[in-house]
């Protein structure tokens, strides 16, 4: 830690030697950039002598000041968002500027790993989402925006929790046992993937209205600067910045209503009378019960939310700011589930010295207060018994319905252990209540040198803390503990991640030789803290449950990653672009010998519609080839000191005795010192294009992504290793794809604007090897994601397969096709059906999708709507086999319910092998409509000190899918219990003053 | 400018030595978790790992209950399957006359019982690693208490002489593992703490060579572990030692083709004489309160049912039974997992009290094997209650886990190995003193009929069945008889079918698991799998 204070002050000492500095320049020009649009000052604009060296920014009010040589004739004005403009001096010594809001997704500036690069120099696939881009309505995290935006780019959330998160996977992601997240850096600060205890999706504390950019590093190219921590793409999300010193007020408020579009199809009470009647013992006959409860109407709610945000933007005495506060109330569609969410954002960007020193503060911090509702409710809701009331009618547990121990002894008339508890008991009577916090913050100072501004420092000074407590308490007369006499559990955890960065950024244009030159070399120092607490378990009337004292008060891994890093980008005779990067890391999470890595890159681009032959095409407008190849790496999913080979205590209940003495037990873990980061080398070639004025514009790309070193966990030959299966660096995968994306403006005139964007992605991965010896017959794969209601899985992970193949039996049919019970295809011919007549069958990602995205502006008047679709995804419907059975309803002690589908398949349910049935597999490709809304634009009112728009819309509108499930787009592919997505009807207003 | 420049040279400088320097942060260690030398720095360290060498064979984990398994659940799914005494069962008793199993989940032993296991079956790879574990965590110990690291550690005088002690106990535990291995899968690979972990493929050891290396260690171990019946309850003396070299000279013409029933009636002979004798009522053996039980029981595993949580081991065998009400077990229930075969209760006559079958509800018969828990006999040989009938004395509040040990070695077995090794021709007994053991066996068994003891081979294996009933004997002596795979005794189920048929010899070992095969080339299966 000492380490990380000393070089913080020396970096800091650096600048305030360097701000002792004085210069001279001898031709000034200045004035003033403005929005087109409403006249205000923008700041931060790039204003550089083309052809020239330096280059200055505008202030906070929009106006500049630059210094140019003799031969500058032309200077370049540019800005994130804007189009930029090429102004010629004239001898003027005054030049203001009025720059045009971009209204193509990609604006001509983009934010890039260690800077920003001018759009039209990219050599990598990169993508970029501007807040205007969004989508629309009730969003309470951030990546939803981005949902269906960009091609290769795969955003599923996770349900429908309220703040709960998404997987994201960046071209199909680079790992199997390890992760496929990307990383993501928010305002220089790169976040590690994990949450907070009681803080749900650690996205969901950066409010999504603060959010300008996102910038999506998808090939090595672009992303070989982050080294091991690439593999997966990089998102970088850019916050909303100071912009004038005239104070803008912004008030925003979306307020929805959300419920489930279906639920479950179960048996309803008279069903399961009439089975129990004809089918049950005279036993089974007598629990029945009259009623008609539809449990899973008991549990969801239409749920209420409300999210409002303020934002201020302006300057103090010169000092640009933007300061904003979100607050958001929002329940859950599961009853008690709940959310109340403050966020707090504060941003300074202030220059110097003329132009020298650009100072950056963000500040971000929010606050999630939750009630999680107790999950498990959703199945026991579908398995509940439908003749049995919600109420009992008595005072005993809570007033619910109950099933009470029969049988004689101490338990008799106490809530039974063989039976499934009331699901709305489960809801009611289970408080789980956290409090979690994250503040992300970061100064950054950036020094252009006076006697050499060519030359740039810039010091990235980040953190990232958190900290979330909780507590989950069960009253001791609620059914749910009651064996236990109640549940007093407290849980925390805090987070605290630092980050330096520190990098020089030369750039010069060398007219003598038609070149441009920019050159990044840099340092970065990151480290990442937890802290976790434990605690005993108390019930409800505090007293401790035996055995239950931790043996450690609390545990903090940490890790360390310190990186150099380096690119040089050099643009010929601006049609020919190199870009070269290179990054060495270093990892506390490796062996001394396996510690430093080194993930090269190197990309070119040719801008062929600069070549005399299409220079003056009136079709063409821009035409872009790019070829990319780099290497990144992963090692996110790999303990922190795994390499080491250490002793765990056991627990105190773990212990030994001799004589009369309990041992607690040393235990050497697993032992594999030679364990490093997964590698992935990626291929990338595109084309970007521009037709008819770039009113029609995209890329093509196609990539290759082979991942070596891939994590396994392998068996060790028996009586070497403390742990049979370790995680060893054996296997190899690939990805190809090809990802193809379009936008265009069919109607652009005085009164309607119509964009179109449309982007496709296709995604094959193919596992090429997993284990030491090449192709072993021995080994068949590993087995991944459990079935439930069996102790069997759902896929196998094989050499010459995909990741996630599903690995079933084959289902036989009678002639009417009706599925026969417990019987399958004898593949191998062996006379007995075992593990070995499973095939290898569909894939539960899917190969191609797609995402579509219109908008319309009339007059005042805007809508537009978000599609996506998916095709070639399985899903296996979990809910169909572990409950489409008759002893679902006839179960061994109590009644239950069973899925619609035992009246299609009638089976008994008694062979659990039935489950691992390929009649359980269903397509589940899917046409989404995501998001439909339409806005109006009141414009000026309250005499014209505010403006007005308001926005309606509805998400998730429609699916279109031949999966009988609730949803077909469940990431894992096993569709079990899951919290629905609910449609969501928003009414949003937004006030600027 | 020039002195700026300076101050600006200086400033770089400053802060490229201290970026250079912080790559010492690399080095992280854990905060709780410690590595090797902090372990061994103590004696009781060095205890606390000797416990984990003894805990392997009771525990399936370091979490009480489940949760840190040893065994990863590639090898077997479920961690309460895992320990060494369940799998051990499965492999020794289910598959014989002496049980059957109800469930055929794959958490559950499948064709354990029909004999139809293979390469994959997670029971048999179960037991296998768990051997390994317990070895692999042997050789370790005994890497690091060699005198070597001892001194270098600085310990001496007292500690080092009972930190020596315990290893002793480390390479009689490794001797008793490469034992079951040598029983069960014959030519398991070979280690010991000569081979370094983490590198280097193990070579197949032969059956008889595997004999030869554990008679010589046990052997050397002899004079080093203590005198029999000084240790603290619990950890292994001499007279298991003795009582370990019995056993595998009374089955080594199975194992190396070479008969050795003199050896074995020597090794008796220095048991019996250690002063042991029988526990005079044998339905007090298996109970919550049985580590009193120190007149007969030479070794045992030792469970606690709040300190030593699992699944597993009498667990099990209490709370498996089919039928057996919690009131009568001493636990919160049944789990309706294990019956009995008709044909194993046939050898026991009414007035035997070791019979201890649960027949209310049950059928003699077991019609049905899979699925019904009604069909055959249930026992209550496994009590979580005191010798007056009392509450465990470490009764876990929620009637799961048992206070019940298990005897890996008691006095009655070697009473039964000498007989028999007289009878087969060994040197050194008598044939009088034989049958004086044989029936204060029966007399005990049989209380107050009295003994019916015959010095005859039929009466042995049948009385073997009685005495040492769910005690991991069976299929070894099945085996020995040549019983196991053959029509010369059928019993329910056997090979698949209710009446019993003959199987292929191949089934009198277990395969080796074909994960290992995968994992080190040097091995070969065993014949005909």
């Amino acid at each position: 830690m000492s380490c990380k204070k000393l070089l913080k002050a020396s970096v800091l000492l650096t600048f305030l030697l360097l701000s002792l500095l004085s210069y001279s320049q001898d031709k000034v020009i200045t004035g003033k950039v403005t929005d087109s649009k409403d006249g205000s000052g923008i700041a931060g604009v790039t204003v550089t002598p083309k052809g020239g060296t330096g280059g200055a920014q505008t202030g906070s009010d929009g106006s500049y000041r630059i210094s140019v040589g003799p031969s500058v004739t032309i200077l370049v004005f540019s800005s994130v968002g804007f189009v930029s403009q090429e102004i010629n001096i004239d001898g003027k010594s005054s030049i203001d500027v009025s720059l045009a809001v971009n209204n193509t997704s990609l604006g001509e500036v983009v934010v890039i790993g260690y800077g920003t690069t001018r759009k039209k120099d990219l050599t990598g696939a990169i993508a970029t989402v501007t807040s205007k881009d969004f989508q629309k309505g009730s969003i309470t995290t951030p990546e939803q925006l981005i949902a269906g935006k960009v091609a290769g780019v795969s955003i599923i959330s996770n349900g429908g929790q309220p703040g709960s998160g998404s997987t994201i996977r960046i071209r199909g992601g680079s790992s199997l046992n390890a992760s496929n997240d990307p990383l993501i850096v928010i305002d220089g600060v790169p976040l590690d993937n994990g949450g907070i205890s009681g803080g749900n999706n650690p996205l969901s504390f950066i409010n999504p209205n603060d959010i300008e950019s996102f910038t999506i590093l998808k090939d090595a190219s672009a992303a070989a600067i982050y080294g091991t921590r690439a593999s997966n793409g990089v998102i970088i999300i850019t916050t909303k910045k100071g912009k004038s010193d005239k104070l803008r007020v912004n008030f925003s408020s979306v307020n929805s209503v959300a419920s489930v579009t279906n639920t479950v199809d179960v048996l309803n009470g008279d069903q399961v009378r009439s089975i129990v009647n004809s089918l049950g013992t005279s036993a089974q006959k007598a629990q029945l019960g009259t009623e008609n409860t539809d449990w899973q109407d008991q549990i969801y709610q239409t749920a209420l939310a409300s999210d409002n945000n303020i934002s201020l933007t302006g300057g103090i005495k010169g000092l640009p700011y933007r300061v904003s506060i979100g607050y958001l109330n929002q329940e859950g569609v599961l009853k008690t589930d709940h959310l109340e969410k403050v966020s707090l954002a504060l941003v300074i960007n202030k220059i110097f010295l003329d132009n020298h020193l650009k100072v950056d503060l963000n500040l971000k911090g929010a606050q999630q207060k939750y009630r999680f509702a107790n999950q498990g409710a959703i199945g026991s809701a579908v398995n509940f018994d439908p003749t049995k009331p919600v109420y009992s009618g008595k005072a005993r547990y809570g007033g619910y319905f109950e099933w009470l121990d029969p049988n004689p002894g101490n338990t008799f008339g106490h809530p039974w252990n063989r039976a499934g508890r009331n699901p709305v008991a489960m809801l009611e009577e289970r408080h789980d209540n956290s409090d979690a916090q994250r503040s992300i913050g970061n100064l950054q100072l950036d020094y252009k040198l006076h006697f050499f501004p060519d030359l740039r420092a810039n010091l990235n000074l980040g953190y990232d803390v958190s900290k979330g407590t909780g507590t989950i308490f069960i009253s001791d007369s609620a059914s749910l503990a009651y064996a236990d006499s109640g549940v007093n559990d407290h849980y925390k955890q805090t987070k605290s991640n630092t980050i330096l960065e520190f990098y020089l950024n030369y750039t010069k244009d060398i007219k003598s030789i038609n070149s441009r030159l920019d050159v990044v070399a840099g340092y970065s120092y990151n480290n990442y803290l937890t802290t976790n607490y434990n605690y005993p378990s108390y019930n409800a009337r505090g007293g401790k449950k035996p055995n239950t004292d931790p043996d450690f008060p609390y545990n903090k891994p940490e890790n360390t990653l310190i990186s150099y890093f380096g690119r040089l980008n050099y643009t010929y005779n601006d049609k020919y672009m190199l870009t070269a990067t290179v990054r060495r890391d270093g990892s506390s999470r490796f062996a001394p010998q396996n510690r430093w890595g080194t993930f090269p890159s190197v990309a070119l681009a040719w801008k062929i519609n600069d070549e005399d032959f299409l220079k003056n095409s009136r079709t063409v407008s821009s035409l872009k080839l790019r070829l990319g190849y780099g290497v990144t790496g992963q090692q996110d999913g790999i303990g922190n000191y795994d390499y080491l080979s250490y002793y765990a205590l056991s627990n105190a209940s773990a212990s030994y005795t001799f004589g009369n003495v309990y041992y607690q037990m040393f235990r050497p873990g697993g032992f594999y010192a030679d364990r490093k980061w997964e590698e992935t080398a990626t291929t990338n070639i595109a084309l970007d294009y521009g037709f008819l004025d770039n009113r029609i514009t995209g890329s093509i790309d196609f990539y290759l992504k082979k991942t070596t070193d891939l994590l396994n966990s392998i068996p060790q030959p028996a009586g070497t290793n403390f742990a049979a299966y370790v995680l060893a660096n054996v296997g190899s995968m690939e990805n190809k794809g090809v990802e193809f994306s379009i936008n265009t403006q069919p109607v652009r005139n005085k009164e309607v604007t119509w964009d179109v964007a449309f982007n496709a992605t296709y995604n094959k991965n193919t596992i090429t090897q997993l284990t030491i010896v090449p192709d072993d017959p021995n080994y068949i794969g590993f087995p991944s994601t459990n079935i439930s209601g069996s102790q069997g899985f759902a896929f196998i992970n094989a050499v010459g397969g995909s990741k996630n193949t599903f690995y079933l039996y084959h289902q036989i049919y009678d002639k009417n096709g009706k599925p026969i019970e417990g019987l399958f295809e004898d593949v191998n011919r062996d006379g007995i059906i075992n593990e070995n007549d499973k095939y290898k069958g569909k894939r539960a990602n899917p190969n191609m999708f797609y995402g579509f995205s219109t908008s319309i502006n009339y007059k005042k008047w805007s809508a537009g709507l978000v599609m996506r679709a998916s095709f070639n995804n399985y899903i296996y419907n979990n809910i169909y086999s572990n409950n489409g059975r008759l002893n679902q309803v006839l179960n061994a002690y109590v009644l239950g319910n069973a899925s619609v589908n035992y009246l299609e398949t009638e089976f008994k349910g008694n062979t659990e092998q039935q489950l691992l049935s390929d009649y359980y597999l269903q397509n589940a490709s899917f046409l989404k409509m995501d998001n439909l809304n339409v806005g109006y634009d009141f414009g000026q009112v309250f005499k014209n000190k505010a403006s007005l728009r308001v926005n309606l819309s509805v998400q998730n509108v429609f699916v279109i899918t031949e999966y009988t499930g609730l949803d077909p787009e469940i990431s894992n592919g096993v569709d079990n219990n899951f919290y629905p997505r609910p449609r969501i009807i928003a009414l949003g207003l937004n006030l600027d003053f | 400018m020039k002195q700026n420049h300076f101050k600006l040279l200086i400033a770089a400088f400053v802060a490229s030595t201290v970026m250079v320097g912080c790559t010492k942060d690399l080095d992280l260690t854990p905060t709780n978790d410690i590595t090797a030398d902090q372990v061994y720095s103590t004696s009781a360290g060095y205890k606390q790992s000797l416990a984990k060498i003894y805990g392997a064979m009771a525990l399936t984990g370091n979490a009480g209950g489940a949760g840190s398994p040893d065994i990863p659940p590639q090898i077997i799914s479920d961690e309460g399957n895992s320990d060494f005494l369940r799998m051990w069962w499965y492999l020794q008793c289910l598959s014989t006359d002496e049980a059957g199993w109800t469930y055929h989940n794959n958490t559950d032993p499948i064709g354990i019982h029909q004999m139809t296991w293979s390469s994959i079956n997670q029971t048999v790879a179960g037991l296998y690693y768990r051997c390994f574990f317990q070895i692999t965590l042997a050789n370790d110990f005994i890497r690091q208490a060699s005198d070597e690291n001892l001194a270098r550690r600085g310990i001496s005088g007292a500690s080092a002489d009972s930190i020596r002690m315990y290893k002793a106990e480390a390479r009689f535990l490794r001797a008793f593992q490469y034992a079951n291995l040598m029983d069960l899968f014959a030519n398991p690979p070979f280690v010991t703490e000569a081979d370094a972990i983490g590198v280097g493929l193990p070579q197949q050891i032969k059956r008889a060579d595997l004999f030869t290396y554990i008679e010589n260690e046990l052997k050397a171990l002899e004079t080093e572990l203590m005198a029999p019946r000084t240790n603290e309850y619990g950890r292994a003396d001499r007279a298991a030692a003795w009582a370990l070299l019995a056993r595998i000279y009374l089955n080594a013409q199975v194992y190396t083709g070479t008969a050795k029933f003199t050896e074995a009636i020597t090794y008796c002979n220095k048991v019996i004489t250690a002063g042991y004798t029988l526990h005079p009522n044998y339905r007090e053996l298996m109970l919550a309160d049985n580590h009193l039980n120190t007149d007969e029981f030479i070794f045992t595993i030792r469970y606690d049912g709040t300190r030593t949580q699992n699944w597993g081991g009498t667990t099990t065998l209490t709370h498996g039974p089919a039928g057996v009400p919690g009131s009568v077990s001493g636990t919160n229930g049944h789990w309706g997992c294990i019956r009995v075969t008709e044909h194993f209760v046939y050898l026991f006559d009414p007035s035997d009290i070791r019979g201890q079958f649960w027949t209310t509800g049950q059928n003699l018969i077991m019609t049905q094997l899979l699925d019904v828990q009604t069909d055959g006999y249930s026992s209550t040989k496994f009590r979580n209650l005191t010798r007056t009938g009392g509450q465990a004395p470490n009764r876990d509040p929620a009637g799961n886990w048992v206070d019940i040990d298990f005897p890996l070695f008691r006095l009655a077995e070697i009473y039964l190995i000498y007989a028999e090794s007289v009878l087969r021709g060994g040197t050194g007994g008598s044939n009088a003193t034989a049958l004086s053991y044989l029936d204060q066996l029966s007399a005990r068994g049989r209380t107050p009929a009295g003994s019916n003891a015959q010095l005859t081979l039929p009466y042995i294996i049948s009385e073997r069945g009685r005495e040492l009933f769910w005690e991991c004997f069976r299929r070894t002596d099945l085996v020995r008889f040549g019983q196991f795979t053959t029509s010369a005794y059928l019993w329910a189920w056997k090979g698949g079918i209710q009446g019993g048929t003959a199987v292929d010899s191949k089934y009198n070992i277990f395969p080796i698991p074909s994960t290992d095969l995968s994992a080190n080339p040097n091995l070969r299966q065993n014949p005909g799998y």
